[in-house]
């Protein structure tokens, strides 16, 4: 899923310091699942907004509402009827969502409640972590499906930095070290001469450094 | 391909080679080289010039191994992946050997999370195994990554470093394998202080057959005190000092324990010397390059060979 | 047994503290009220196992949220008492009046009447 974060109150306040009336927008998919910018989080960030407001002695009206998707124009539409009641949307879904909402009500200011941090799991209750950065050629069958761009802090391709440490990395003393995780696992898999070979030079077109990425599947345009 | 690398030709000759290294400095003052430099005239074989070492901003590498190749030293680049992307990796490439530098070290690089500009975005495009390849290529080649043909080949002697201090341990031999396979020339290692884990990993490279294709300088770095010994142990990230090390320079009198540490490193280097497959010697002594003739001299790697 | 308790706690009956959101917190703030406490079994003993460890936990994450927007964490508290514990109750009543007192009057509250 892709994981967000808060923004903080004071960052959200201060956006929306010259609105009176505005639409909280929250997604019903991943800022759900990693309880960012769900249903409850609308609710509890309606809920501060509102009372931070009051405490100023200025009213805010805050519509609250949660799509099912951000990133799916028919339900971005399902707002159209009455967003021209208000003065400003705050969104908090993800980065997509929020531009999404952007590009289809042109004349509104759409603000961002969230950070959108990275694309992850969900290890237990309440943690998530990252696995994968979308480079857009997945190696994970050469790495014992532990991506080497997305968790080595340095992405290497050929192994361990000269910094791993007890299966730690160097960058931080609780962060497993991506590579020792690649080698125990290539072990487990009796795969080790995997690691043998060597990994040439990354084609990063596929990576956000091609330009921004599309993805087109003709049988299916209508 | 013969370059004209001073740690080539005395690797041929079967002698010991002995570097150390020489950090540029925080500003662009080139008499800090030049001092440094002159601590090591006639000391060593070659000299490392660190690239923006643990992530903080110096003058760089290139500019700095210019100064001291003016000084008749054999400077080795060094170059990390952290800040540069196949292209100016590549530039930089050929502008060393437009300048007359004959050896390269090719480094993953620290992140820069230690260093002064923690905020920065990383580069890290290739990483130091596809980096050497990428020297190899070039030299030998004569072609880009991309494909086209270089005019003008770089001749650079190409290194590596390794540490066999870091985890996980099993591949650490496997990792040199991968650098001598993708063209590396000579190593350098992180410094030595747990002798059996050194002697171990030793034996796992000498097993492979990668000491004899690959040049191995052993590291070693004099401690200046018990409190950079333990500092070393508790921060650097892949070191590995023993905890007898540090008993053993808490047990003399302060201003002795900088005496005892290069009592130590001589003593290592000693050890070092007798370890089939260590082909010479990489003294690191950080910010104490003033004791690097002293630490070379007593350890019997005096004087070095003359090369025509 | 007829013990009483200050007339200005007004009391919301659930099943359990469990059922206590975290948004039906939030909108007795909002809709005026100076601080909210809970009043839940003891721990233990919850009828629905974890009910009150719930609330507990919930009561925690509201004092955060009372403190980012500048209410203060003081607003809101959780007590534990069995139901045979009516001396308890109204102590507890008293105490947390007392309490709210002395931070005064919601500021949400204030601004939005004046
Ligand atoms: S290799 Fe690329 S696509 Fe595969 S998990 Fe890693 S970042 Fe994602
Ligand atoms: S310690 Fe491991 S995860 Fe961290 S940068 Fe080095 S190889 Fe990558």
């Amino acid at each position: 899923m892709i994981v967000a974060n808060r923004k903080t109150l004071e960052e959200i306040l201060t956006m929306l310091k010259p609105y009176k009336k505005i639409l909280l927008l929250g997604c019903n998919e991943c800022v759900t699942v990693c309880a960012t910018g769900g249903e409850r989080e609308v609710g509890v960030l309606a809920s501060e907004i509102k009372l931070s407001r009051a405490k100023e002695g200025q009213e805010i009206e805050v519509r609250e509402q949660t799509l099912e998707r951000q990133c799916d124009h028919e339900y971005i539409d399902q707002v159209r009827p009455f967003v021209g009641d208000y003065e400003a949307i705050l969104s908090i879904a993800c980065g997509a969502g929020i531009q999404y909402v952007a590009e289809k009500y042109r004349n509104k200011v759409v603000l961002p409640g969230v950070n959108t941090t990275f694309l992850g799991v969900t290890l237990e209750q309440g943690v998530w972590s990252e696995r994968c950065q979308g480079c857009g050629e997945c190696v994970l069958h050469l790495t014992g499906g532990v991506c080497p761009i997305a968790r080595c802090a340095k992405s290497l391709l050929n192994g361990p930095c000269g910094g791993s440490s007890n299966g730690k990395c160097e960058v931080d003393k609780e962060l497993e070290c991506a590579w020792q995780l690649i080698v125990d696992r290539l072990k487990e898999l009796n795969q080790m001469d995997k690691y043998e070979e060597i990994i040439p030079i990354k084609d990063w077109t596929t990576s956000r450094d091609g330009g921004p990425r599309k993805r087109i599947r003709e049988d299916l345009r209508l | 391909m013969k370059t004209k690398s001073n740690i080539e030709r005395i690797l041929e000759s079967g002698q010991l080679v002995v570097t150390s290294e020489c950090g540029p400095p925080r500003g662009a003052d080139a008499e800090v080289i030049k001092k440094k430099g002159k601590l090591l005239q006639g000391v060593v074989d070659a000299v490392n010039v660190t690239d923006n070492q643990t992530s903080v901003v110096r003058m760089s590498s290139l500019s700095a191994c210019l100064i001291l190749k003016e000084m008749g030293f054999d400077p080795i680049l060094q170059m990390v992946c952290r800040d540069r992307n196949r292209i100016a990796i590549q530039s930089d490439i050929l502008g060393a050997a437009a300048l007359g530098i004959n050896n390269i070290l090719c480094l993953t690089g620290d992140h820069q999370k230690f260093g002064d500009h923690p905020k920065a975005k990383n580069v890290f495009d290739m990483d130091s195994i596809q980096m050497i390849h990428t020297v190899k290529t070039m030299r030998d080649e004569g072609k880009f990554l991309g494909g086209e043909e270089i005019k003008g080949k770089p001749i650079l002697f190409i290194g590596a470093a390794e540490n066999p201090f870091a985890d996980p341990f099993e591949i650490r031999a496997a990792r040199l394998g991968k650098k001598a396979k993708a063209g590396v020339q000579f190593l350098q290692t992180q410094c030595i202080y747990n002798m059996a884990r050194f002697e171990k990993w030793m034996e796992m490279v000498r097993d492979r057959g990668l000491h004899e294709r690959v040049g191995i300088l052993a590291g070693v770095t004099p401690f200046k005190s018990v409190g950079m010994a333990r500092y070393m142990k508790n921060s650097v990230p892949g070191m590995d000092v023993p905890d007898e090390m540090i008993e053993r320079l808490k047990g003399v009198a302060k201003e002795k324990q900088s005496e005892e540490g290069i009592r130590i490193c001589v003593e290592t280097i000693q050890k070092l010397k007798q370890i089939p497959g260590v082909r010479g010697i990489h003294i690191m002594a950080i910010e104490w390059e003033e004791k690097v003739r002293e630490i070379a001299e007593a350890a019997g790697l005096l004087p070095r060979p003359e090369l025509a | 047994m007829r013990l009483s308790y200050p007339t200005n706690v007004k009391i919301v009956k659930v099943p359990c503290t469990g059922r206590v959101d975290i948004l039906l917190i939030l909108k007795a703030f909002e809709s005026g009220v100076d601080g909210v406490y809970l009043a839940g079994c003891l721990e233990g003993e919850c009828h629905f196992l974890r009910g009150n460890l719930r609330a507990k936990k919930r009561v925690q994450y509201v004092k955060t949220l009372l403190d980012e927007v500048g209410l203060g964490a003081g607003r809101v508290e959780i007590y534990n008492m069995s139901s045979a514990q009516g001396q308890r109750f109204s102590e507890v009543a008293r105490e947390m009046t007392e309490k709210i007192r002395a931070l005064g009057p919601s500021p949400a509250k204030k601004k939005v009447r004046a």
